[in-house]
């Protein structure tokens, strides 16, 4: 269970994050949602470690982890996708995975045998999982955007989070990746329990994938609550949904 | 220790800080919109002597030839800032900052063995400007009139500065290129006819400050060198960018190796480069910069 | 199986014992000029292979890594030459000082990103110069310190074949067989679980730490790690030259060493080895003709930066993958 509480955060004044509170249960398919500078990303990034919140709490299955480096976070069961891609763009697909489970496991001090031989079966099987085994010897920065995507899932996985936060999983993608990549979360998500937090800008995709959905406007949570009572909200139909 | 002493002492680190203000300015600004370390800052700088002492010899008897030796060198080696960031530099600016710091190098390099090609590789010297030879007592110390005119030429420059990047448009342009360069594109500004134009105006005053420093130092090799660690460390003490950071950055080098030759004979360079190593750690963004 | 790389009849040779033999045969088929050349190749080899640990492999740019070869200098130089310890003991500490003086500047550097990162290591590398340069008592100041005596090597006449070798051929045997085994520790280190976290920061930092890796705590011990391998390049090269000179700790020498490593290929783990190689030799034949040689090198770094990025061993896997292409095209 992820827990944030009156989490804030001003930039220079401005306010990013003005006291959100949030809870997603654990095994929960969530979604924040909210038009461009709602506070989605600093809300992820105040989740992950990468911004110092000014106040509030964050805890996962109720451990404090409020302002923990990432690495400690990524550590305590979080894994993160991020808006701009991010993966290691001269290694291999498969290396880029293997190297998350080095990572994870804790073989990273290891300075003397080869790297290559650790987690093959591992790899490939999650390689496997996300569809990506047939790039397995590509470099990574030379895949097509919506594989880059599902490889930073992949990477994601392979520190075998409890909690995994998207930004923007299908951004950028056409509309049957869309389809295929939330598929393809929901189908893993089930598989190892995850819980799940994601910010996205296709509303058929958040409507039919989530179990919740929490409303940011200005750095402020309007809403939250099932699809269905967000669709009949009238502040959120107002606001954001361009109802007047 | 009498007053006068140190009075002296002081002064003679003011004029080396006006001095070196005149030559690190030009790296602050160009790091400052640029993000980049020129190395071939100092190099520019020598140029600037050279080509000064060329003049001189050109214009020898009149009275005024230093003067308008200093000027055909600080106009000359803009030219050549402009011809090289037209050229080459432009294309580096995607680049990782390995290729942009080893390019200036390259210069470095290049324009080194260039000099020795041309002026050869002994000493040059050119006297100080008639006006300005001899010197004026004060508090009992000869002061030269030409450290005195130098230590007036620092401070005017750096109003200058001030002025133009505080009060004019240009400035305002230059000020928003170091803060955000892709907002300054958004805006539809020409960033690189800004980029182009720092890069000129920052070779102007090296080579200004090259062909200034002809009077009281002799023109070697590899003063390139030696000049460009000294102005690294001011740009680094004052705040890498920071304008008024630099000049103050000037005067507290000067002073601390003014006077650090009293404090630890032997060790003044040892003091100079420890405080830059103890600000770096502290304030990495200098004394007066901005928040990294 | 994926991931693995085929094994093609290239890879079967093996590529570096042929170079050490053939290496370490310079002594008895060339002249003594050659024995000095190839020492300072093999020197700067091992210097250019530590540096490129924190730049081709972590993507770190240190434009101070003279730094930690002048504390190797200095220190195996001071010991053997002032406290007349034997290399046996010399040599290590050399690496262990270096180390040390990693650790510690290291601590502050990873702190800082990018550019900043390169201006401090610059700035603690200058900070090594002016000691060096003033530190009369100890480092000899700008007199530096001469006449290191080298190594007890007599030892070296029980080996058969080797009893009619001069001091400076043994030394630069031991010199290979030592620097030989500093790169393939390094070698080992850069295919290592360790090394590959080095390359995912290079790639992405910010990436990296959400694996789960403290990545300041990894560019810290890469630049450990490279400070001591630096610092046993410095022991070697103070014995090669019989002196340490403050000279060795001057910024433009980083700068060399860099130069070094790009025209080899950072993005190859044998790019700097080549690299050392290719400069030596071309340093030797330009200087036979010219005294221009850094015009010369600037122009070449010029060549390198703005059409040959990937140096000379990039150029070549280029070259290959383009006859192989060509070749696959004209089967089919």
């Amino acid at each position: 269970m992820l827990e944030v509480r009156d989490l804030r955060k001003a930039f220079a004044g401005f306010v990013a994050v003005g006291g959100v509170s949030l809870t997603v249960e654990t095994r929960q398919i969530a979604a924040v949602i909210g038009p461009n500078g709602a506070g989605k990303s600093t809300l992820f990034n105040l989740i992950t470690g990468h911004i110092m919140p000014d106040g509030g709490r964050v805890l996962l299955d109720g451990r404090d982890i409020t302002g923990a480096a990432p690495h400690r976070i990524c550590r305590m069961g979080i894994g993160r996708s991020f808006q701009r891609t991010n993966i290691f763009a001269r290694l291999s697909v498969f290396e880029n995975v293997q190297a998350a489970f080095l990572a994870h496991r804790g073989r990273g001090a290891n300075f003397w045998a080869r790297s290559e031989d650790f987690y093959r079966d591992e790899t490939a099987g999650l390689l496997a999982s996300i569809g990506l085994d047939a790039h397995a010897d590509a470099i990574a920065g030379t895949l097509s955007y919506g594989n880059q995507k599902q490889l930073e899932l992949g990477i994601a996985l392979a520190s075998d989070p409890e909690v995994l936060l998207l930004d923007e999983p299908t951004a950028g993608m056409s509309a049957t990746e869309t389809r295929e990549t939330m598929q393809l979360l929901r189908r893993i998500a089930g598989e190892r329990g995850l819980t799940l937090l994601f910010t996205e800008h296709d509303m058929e995709v958040v409507f039919t994938i989530a179990a919740k959905i929490a409303v940011l406007h200005q750095g402020h949570l309007l809403a939250e609550g099932t699809p269905a009572e967000m669709r009949s909200d009238p502040e959120v139909r107002r606001v954001y949904l361009g109802e007047h | 220790m009498a007053p006068s002493f140190l009075f002296s002492q002081f002064m003679g680190g003011f004029t080396t800080a006006m001095f070196l203000f005149l030559i690190a300015s030009g790296l602050s600004l160009v790091f400052g919109v640029m993000r980049v370390i020129n190395f071939a800052h100092g190099s520019f700088y020598m140029l600037g002597a050279y080509l000064a002492w060329q003049g001189v010899q050109w214009l020898h008897p009149r009275a005024e030839a230093f003067w308008l030796a200093a000027l055909f060198a600080a106009l000359g080696v803009a030219l050549l800032g402009g011809i090289v960031e037209r050229l080459f530099f432009r294309h580096l600016y995607g680049r990782e900052e390995l290729y942009q710091l080893l390019f200036t190098y390259a210069l470095v390099l290049i324009l080194g063995d260039a000099a020795k090609f041309l002026w050869g590789t002994g000493q040059l010297s050119v006297s100080s400007p008639p006006v300005l030879a001899g010197s004026v007592e004060i508090f009992g110390t000869a002061q030269p009139l030409y450290n005195l005119f130098i230590m007036a030429v620092g401070p005017a420059i750096a109003l200058a500065g001030w002025f133009v990047l505080n009060r004019t448009g240009v400035g305002r342009l230059v000020r928003a290129a170091s803060y955000d360069r892709e907002m300054l594109d958004a805006l539809g500004a020409n960033v690189g006819s800004i980029y182009t134009g720092m890069f000129v105006f920052s070779s102007f005053l090296a080579g200004l400050s090259g062909a200034l420093v002809t009077p009281i130092q002799s023109i070697v090799p590899g003063m390139d060198v030696l000049i460009i660690v000294q102005a690294f460390i001011v740009v680094v003490i004052g705040g890498m960018g920071s304008f008024w950071g630099t000049f103050w950055g000037s005067v507290i080098y000067g002073q601390v190796l003014s006077f650090g030759i009293l404090i630890f004979p032997g060790f003044s360079l040892f003091s100079v480069f420890a405080l830059m190593a103890v600000i770096l750690i502290v304030r990495p963004w200098g004394l007066f910069g901005r928040p990294i | 199986m994926t991931g693995r790389r085929r094994a093609t009849l290239a890879s079967r040779i093996p590529w570096t014992l042929i170079v050490f033999l053939a290496a370490a045969t310079v002594p008895w088929i060339g002249s003594r000029y050659d024995t000095f050349l190839a020492s300072q190749i093999v020197i700067d080899a091992l210097f250019a292979v530590s540096l490129n640990l924190l730049l081709g492999t972590t993507g770190l740019v240190s434009f101070g890594h003279v730094a930690y070869f002048g504390v190797g200098a200095y220190v195996c130089g001071i010991l053997m030459k002032t406290y007349e310890v034997p290399f046996v003991l010399a040599f290590p500490a050399a690496g262990l000082g270096a180390a040390l003086f990693a650790l510690v500047s290291g601590y502050f550097c990873v702190r800082l990103q990018k550019l900043y990162f390169a201006m401090l290591t610059l700035a603690f590398s200058q900070i090594v110069w002016a000691i060096a340069y003033k530190w009369n008592d100890v480092t000899g100041g700008d007199q530096g310190l001469p006449e290191i005596p080298y190594p007890d090597l007599d030892w070296m006449s029980a080996i058969p074949g080797f009893g009619d070798l001069r001091i400076g051929d043994r030394f630069y045997l031991l010199t290979l067989v030592l620097v030989a085994l500093s790169i393939a520790a390094l070698r080992i280190i850069t295919r290592s679980p360790f090394g590959r976290m080095l390359t995912t920061i290079r790639d992405n930092p910010e990436r990296a730490a959400f694996i789960g890796l403290n990545v300041r705590a990894y560019q810290l011990a890469a630049f450990v790690v490279a400070g001591a391998f630096a610092g046993l390049a410095g022991a070697l090269y103070g014995l090669f030259s019989r002196g340490v000179f403050a000279d060795y700790v001057f910024w433009s020498k980083s700068a060399e060493v860099i130069i070094m490593t790009i025209l080899g290929g950072m993005d190859y783990f044998w790019g700097p080895p080549v690299g050392a190689l290719a400069l030596v030799w071309l340093n030797q034949q330009i200087t036979a003709y010219t005294e221009y040689w850094p015009f010369v090198l600037g122009a070449i770094l010029l060549v390198l930066l703005f059409a040959f990025t990937g140096g000379i061993v990039g150029g070549i896997v280029a070259g290959f993958r383009f006859a192989r292409y060509r070749l696959a095209r004209r089967d089919a």
